[in-house]
Formats: C-alpha cells, sequence, structure tokens
C-alpha cells in the first residue's frame, strides 16, 4: 500500500517520459486476460495497491467538474484521485481551441449555460466581463440575443481563468496523479481497479493500482481522423507542411501566406471552417495578405434544413422537416448558435430525449445534428466581401484524387458538373472526423473486459445516472461521461453519480452540470499526443525531422 | 431560459405568488390613491390573481409560439417585453370593470407602478439569482418539483 501522494510526480505531457522503465510490477498475462481480479492477482503480479474511494480518468474539464460538484457535495480532497496526463483541467482544450483559431482572446462557442467552474452558472459570464471591464455592452448583448445581435459567449481566456480560480478553491492539484490509466478492470468482491502507468521515476514499480468503489471516465474524444485521402497524401507524399488538420498547430501556412500570394483549399461547414476562413480572411484584410480561399463543401445547404441537410433532401419517411424542427441556413452553411439547439441544455429537447430509447433516440440526434456553425455579423461580412471581390470561392463535391505539382497540389474535385482540376498551396482539413471508441485503448478495454456496451450511435452506453451499463461491480459503480458518451439520454450534458462519502447536509440528490463546450470537442488525449509529436517535427529544428514523422503515434495507455 | 411548459407553468405560478405576494404586500399603501385599508389590499391582490391566472393562458401562447424555434428558447428579451401584451390586457379587463375583487377602476398610475416593478423583479430575478436557490430548476425546464 502507499500513499496517493507518492504516485505524484513532476507535471510534464510528454509521452516518451511514460515509456517503461522497469519491468517490475507490471500487468501480467494473467491479469490482461482475465474480466475480474482479485486483490491477490493484483499483489502477485508485484503492483502496488492505492486504496482511495472515488478516482476520475482523463483529468480534463469532465474530470474537474465531477470532482468539483463531489468538492461541493462536501467530499474531501483526500477522497478523490484525478489520474491524468494532463498538468490543468483546461490544457487539451485550451491546445484544440488554440490550434483552430481561438486563441484566449477570441470567443467561444458556449455561453453560461456550461461554466465547468460554478455550479449555478451565476453570475453569468456576460455579468462578470461587463463588472470587470466597466460596460454595459455585454448586458445589452445577452438581453437582445438572438433577436437583435449574434448569441454573446465568453472570451476563452476568462473560461480558462476562472476554471483556474475554482480548481485552487477545491484544491484540484492536491488530487492530481500524473499519469497514463491503462485499463479499468472490475474487483472480485466490489469495485474497481484502474491501473495507472506513472511517468518514469516516479514510482517503484511499471504500474500503479488505485483500488476504487467509483470509477468515473471522462477521457474526451477517443482520437481524431482526418480524411482518407487526405491522409493518404500525407503519407505517401510525406507531406505534412501543405496538408494540414485545424486540430494540430498550422500557423506556419498563416505565416507563408502572408509572405506569398497563395490559394488555400479549405474543407468543412462547421465552426472550425468558420474560424479558419475568419484567420484567412482577416490576414487578407487588415494584414495584406494575398489569399484565394477555395472552401469546399460536401453538403451545400441552401435554406431550411434539419440534421439530414436541406428541406428537399430525402428522409427517413420521406417530405420536408416538420415547420417545428427547421433550421436556418445559406450559403452553403446550417446556422445554429450553439453546437447543439440550446434546450439540450435544460429545456425541451433534453426533456424529449431523456425519454428516448434505440432507434428514436439515434434519430433524433441525426435530427437535430448535422455540421453547422453560428451566424455571426463579421464572418458575414467578410464572405460578402470574398465573394463580391473574387478571392472567395465555394465549391461542393468531394475529392478523387490528389497529386503533387511541383509545389503545390493538384485536387480532382468531384461536382454535380463533372471532376474539376484545383490546384492549391495548402489544404486545411476542418472537417474534424472522429474516430471509433475503439481506437482508446482504455475504452476498448472497458467495452472487451468491462462488461461495457455500445449506445443507438454508437459511443459507450451510459444510463440516466451516466453510470456505464453493464459494468457494475458489487457496491461499486462505474461511471462515464462527455464525448465517449455522445447519443445518450443528455446531449452534451453532465451529470454526477452519488457522492461516495457524503455527509449529512450534503446535497441529496444527483447534481447535473454541463461541461463547457466550445467550438471545439474537449479532450481528445490521444489525438493531441499524436498532434503534439507532429508539431513538434515541424517545428523544432533540434530534432531530426525525418526520424519524428515515421515515429508510431503515441496513444494514451499505450505504455 | 430553456423553459418547458410544465416548467413555465411552474416558474410562473413560483415567481407571482412569492414575489409578487411580497411586493404587493409591501407596495399598497404606497401606490397613488391606496392606502393600507382592506380595501386597498383586495384590489391590489385581486389584480395580482388576475395577472396570475391571464399568465397560464399566456403561457400557453408563449409555448406554441416557441414551437417555431429550432433551439426551442425563450429568448431574454421576450421575457421582458411580453411585459407589455400582459399588462395591457389587464388594465383592459379594468378598464371595462370586468375583474372580480376590484371595485371601480383603480389609478392607471397605481397599477403601471404595481405591475411594474412586479414584473421587472420577476424578470431580473428568473435571468440570474434564482439559479442559486434552486441549483437544478435550470437544468429541468424551469420545473421547481
Amino acid at each position: 500500500m502507499i500513499e496517493p501522494s507518492a504516485a505524484s510526480v513532476v507535471p510534464t505531457t510528454d509521452p516518451s517520459t511514460y515509456l517503461p522503465a522497469q519491468p517490475i510490477g507490471d500487468l501480467t498475462d494473467e491479469l490482461l486476460a482475465t474480466d475480474f481480479w482479485t486483490d491477490d492477482m493484483v499483489a502477485r503480479a508485484g503492483i502496488p495497491i492505492v486504496d482511495i474511494p472515488f478516482v476520475t480518468v482523463g483529468g480534463g474539464i469532465g474530470s474537474f467538474v465531477t470532482v468539483d460538484y463531489l468538492r461541493i457535495a462536501g467530499v474531501p480532497t483526500s477522497h478523490m484521485r484525478v489520474l491524468s496526463a494532463l498538468d490543468h483541467p483546461w490544457q487539451t482544450y485550451e491546445y484544440l481551441t488554440r490550434v483552430s483559431q481561438i486563441p484566449r482572446g477570441e470567443r467561444l462557442r458556449s455561453d453560461s449555460a456550461s461554466r465547468p467552474d460554478n455550479i449555478w452558472g451565476f453570475p453569468s459570464y456576460a455579468v462578470s466581463e461587463a463588472l470587470r471591464d466597466k460596460t454595459l455592452k455585454p448586458l445589452w448583448n445577452v438581453f437582445s440575443e438572438p433577436i437583435l445581435a449574434d448569441y454573446w459567449t465568453p472570451r476563452a481566456g476568462q473560461a480558462f481563468e476562472a476554471m483556474e480560480r475554482e480548481a485552487r478553491r477545491i484544491g484540484y492539484h492536491e488530487m492530481l496523479v500524473k499519469g497514463l490509466v491503462r485499463v479499468v478492470r472490475r474487483r472480485y468482491g466490489g469495485g474497481y481497479f484502474t491501473i495507472l502507468t506513472p511517468p518514469q521515476g516516479a514510482s517503484a514499480t511499471k504500474r500503479v493500482a488505485f483500488r476504487s468503489q467509483y470509477v468515473h471516465v471522462a477521457v474526451g474524444y477517443p482520437g481524431l481522423k482526418f480524411l482518407p485521402e487526405l491522409q493518404r497524401y500525407r503519407t505517401e507524399h510525406n507531406d505534412y507542411r501543405h496538408i494540414v488538420n485545424a486540430y494540430e498547430a498550422h500557423e506556419h501556412v498563416y505565416e507563408r501566406l502572408l509572405q506569398y500570394p497563395s490559394t488555400v483549399l479549405v474543407r468543412g461547414g462547421g465552426i472550425v471552417a468558420s474560424r479558419v476562413l475568419q484567420r484567412l480572411m482577416d490576414d487578407r484584410l487588415k494584414h495584406g495578405a494575398q489569399t484565394t480561399i477555395v472552401h469546399l463543401f460536401r453538403t451545400y445547404i441552401h435554406g431550411a434544413n434539419d440534421g439530414y441537410g436541406n428541406e428537399t433532401d430525402p428522409r427517413p419517411g420521406g417530405g420536408k422537416p416538420p415547420v417545428f424542427f427547421r433550421r436556418k441556413g445559406g450559403n452553403g452553411w446550417a446556422y445554429q448558435g450553439f453546437n447543439y439547439p440550446k434546450s439540450v441544455w435544460g429545456g425541451q429537447l433534453k426533456k424529449q430525449v431523456r425519454g428516448l430509447e434505440g432507434e428514436q433516440r439515434a434519430e433524433i440526434y441525426k435530427r437535430m445534428g448535422g455540421t453547422n456553425t453560428p451566424w455571426r455579423k463579421l464572418w458575414q461580412k467578410q464572405m460578402d466581401q470574398g465573394r463580391r471581390e473574387g478571392w472567395y470561392h465555394v465549391l461542393v463535391g468531394t475529392v478523387d484524387d490528389m497529386q503533387p505539382s511541383g509545389e503545390r497540389i493538384l485536387n480532382q474535385v468531384r461536382t454535380h458538373q463533372g471532376v474539376v482540376p484545383v490546384e492549391v498551396d495548402f489544404v486545411i482539413d476542418c472537417t474534424g472526423l472522429e474516430a471509433d471508441i475503439t481506437e482508446h485503448r482504455l475504452l476498448k478495454d472497458l467495452l472487451e473486459h468491462g462488461g461495457a456496451g455500445r449506445n443507438p450511435v454508437g459511443r459507450l452506453d451510459v444510463d440516466r445516472n451516466f453510470e456505464l451499463k453493464g459494468t457494475r461491480s458489487g457496491a461499486g459503480a462505474l461511471y462515464a461521461s462527455g464525448a465517449t458518451t455522445l447519443g445518450g439520454y443528455f446531449p452534451r450534458r453532465r451529470h454526477l453519480p452519488r457522492a461516495p462519502g457524503r455527509r449529512p447536509g450534503d446535497l441529496r440528490r444527483p447534481q447535473q452540470a454541463r461541461v463547457l463546450q466550445a467550438d471545439r470537442p474537449g479532450a481528445v488525449d490521444g489525438a493531441v499526443v499524436e498532434v503534439a509529436a507532429r508539431e513538434r517535427a515541424v517545428t523544432d529544428p533540434l530534432l531530426p525531422l525525418a526520424s519524428l514523422v515515421h515515429r508510431p503515434p503515441h496513444r494514451r495507455g499505450d505504455h | 431560459m430553456l423553459p418547458t411548459l410544465n416548467g413555465r407553468l411552474q416558474t410562473r405560478i413560483f415567481m407571482l405568488v412569492v414575489f409578487g405576494g411580497v411586493i404587493t404586500l409591501l407596495i399598497t399603501p404606497l401606490l397613488p390613491g391606496l392606502d393600507l385599508s382592506g380595501d386597498s389590499y383586495r384590489t391590489t391582490y385581486a389584480i395580482l390573481l388576475t395577472v396570475l391566472v391571464l399568465g397560464v393562458l399566456w403561457e400557453l401562447l408563449y409555448h406554441f409560439i416557441q414551437q417555431f424555434r429550432w433551439e426551442k428558447d425563450w429568448p431574454t428579451m421576450f421575457g421582458l417585453l411580453t411585459g407589455i401584451n400582459e399588462g395591457a390586457l389587464v388594465w383592459l379587463l379594468l378598464a371595462l370593470e370586468v375583474v372580480p375583487g376590484v371595485d371601480g377602476v383603480p389609478s392607471f398610475w397605481a397599477f403601471f407602478i404595481m405591475f411594474g416593478v412586479i414584473w421587472l423583479v420577476i424578470w431580473v430575478w428568473t435571468n440570474g439569482p434564482m439559479r442559486v436557490p434552486f441549483i437544478r430548476w435550470r437544468f429541468f425546464g424551469g420545473r421547481i418539483v
């Protein structure tokens, strides 16, 4: 038995520091092949056991909100551990928002319905900003939105600073244990073992086992994928400079565009595409870049729509979307303030989805889904100007083939009018494809050995209290929330488990809240590690480029 | 606000009973033409009750209008501006002397001040501090129970 703090280590997220140092206290074949572990099996493997009532795996905003609520409910820090490779809960989120063109000074795509730092959502971000900056502007905006103004949203920096303050208040860092979680297995006799791989030198053994009654898994997106043709081109031509994903650092593209008149192909029709276009257009309009933008939509929205597409597009049961379920759209885009219709945060749609099962639930997710972006005055103005002046072109279709053409890339774009050759200098992929949950080693293990199953849209199947169905272990319970549970009873919401160690006077019922959602998904640990490795390959002159480019991607739990 | 129909009705009744009740109690003697007498209170509470009963009907209409909105939300501004149509209707009924429990036509300014103060306080409270004592309210579409 060791103290939890003994497993805490120097903060770093460099995956290379997680490489195994010594083979003592490692997972054995017997452990890996067994669904239920006894205490004795773990001890035989030489893995030290830390007893703690509650662990949350992930350490992003999902874990943060969970422990925040439990702290508010009276659970002491000594009863909980956050197992994470991240130093701060907002670290992955900030990385993703920054590279997808929302640095701290830019505004997110969420409002105060989702304040991860504040259980009440009051005072709102708008009130805070108004008080801090001594201005009535944010208040007028929230009063008049969305009729007279765009939806008001906070700057990313404000959300991060607020989380930082709350993290200090609840003693978040006392609970943080650095490392990668390899597996969570049920314990014979009840509860769970969570196997952590601490960074090199942080513990005497390769693994440390956390024995707990409750486990919460909030590991974010299993990973982000490139469009297949883009990935193929990058690999075949070893070109990671001209074809970039919006979620990887690609500042070099904008720097190059400022220096040379170039053509950029932007792919995607969501919020990230909007942000990237804004950056390209800002650089053109304010900093003199001579960039021509070709914007490729796969689906072109020209008016009223829903998740199936334009109202004239085919949908199950035929017909058009009912007048009560139509979204605005135009110029290719489907317009929606936030990443879901607002009432999933606590109104009609939340109530409706809560009561739906199976196919019906999958259907409503589909109907209110679809790629979309907010209608914002600035973006409309810039796009209008681009169309008028001939430097913003829209294409609709898919890419059949990509070939290098000198320093440029020749795309064969299949449109309704036939195949069109489009030669560009850079391609920015803003489609944000997500990987299957089995791409994440921990989630895959939960499906294969933990009793977990898939929900109607293919993610982890959680109950209305966010317990992962099929994983109950004696008096213990395993919870999951966030992107890995998308398709559940609560779109984009969170719900807390019972508080272990609850004291008299604590809140009686499970609390509910939502994780802040920005323009971008939350923790994408695996993908970020990959992207970070690629980023170094491009930007760090001290590292031999080729060796890094060919380096196999490190995923969470690989070591 | 992201109300469900049930949430709308519950919030409406709760706010008018709690805030409307207390404010009416405090404000009645200060209103033009009214005093601390039982008659004055009978008049103001009858008006409050009228606002409440009609308000329940109004909520049905608002809920219907909300269905045309993709977001199924109820913008903050609507919550304030609906005070105009609701207040106008109540005043019309008062002027027509068809409100039970109210004898004669009360002073317009008495009605205006009372209705305006109650409406404004409830609107501000609903859009902010309500989230503190009732932390689940905003997730339950405005339901209190």
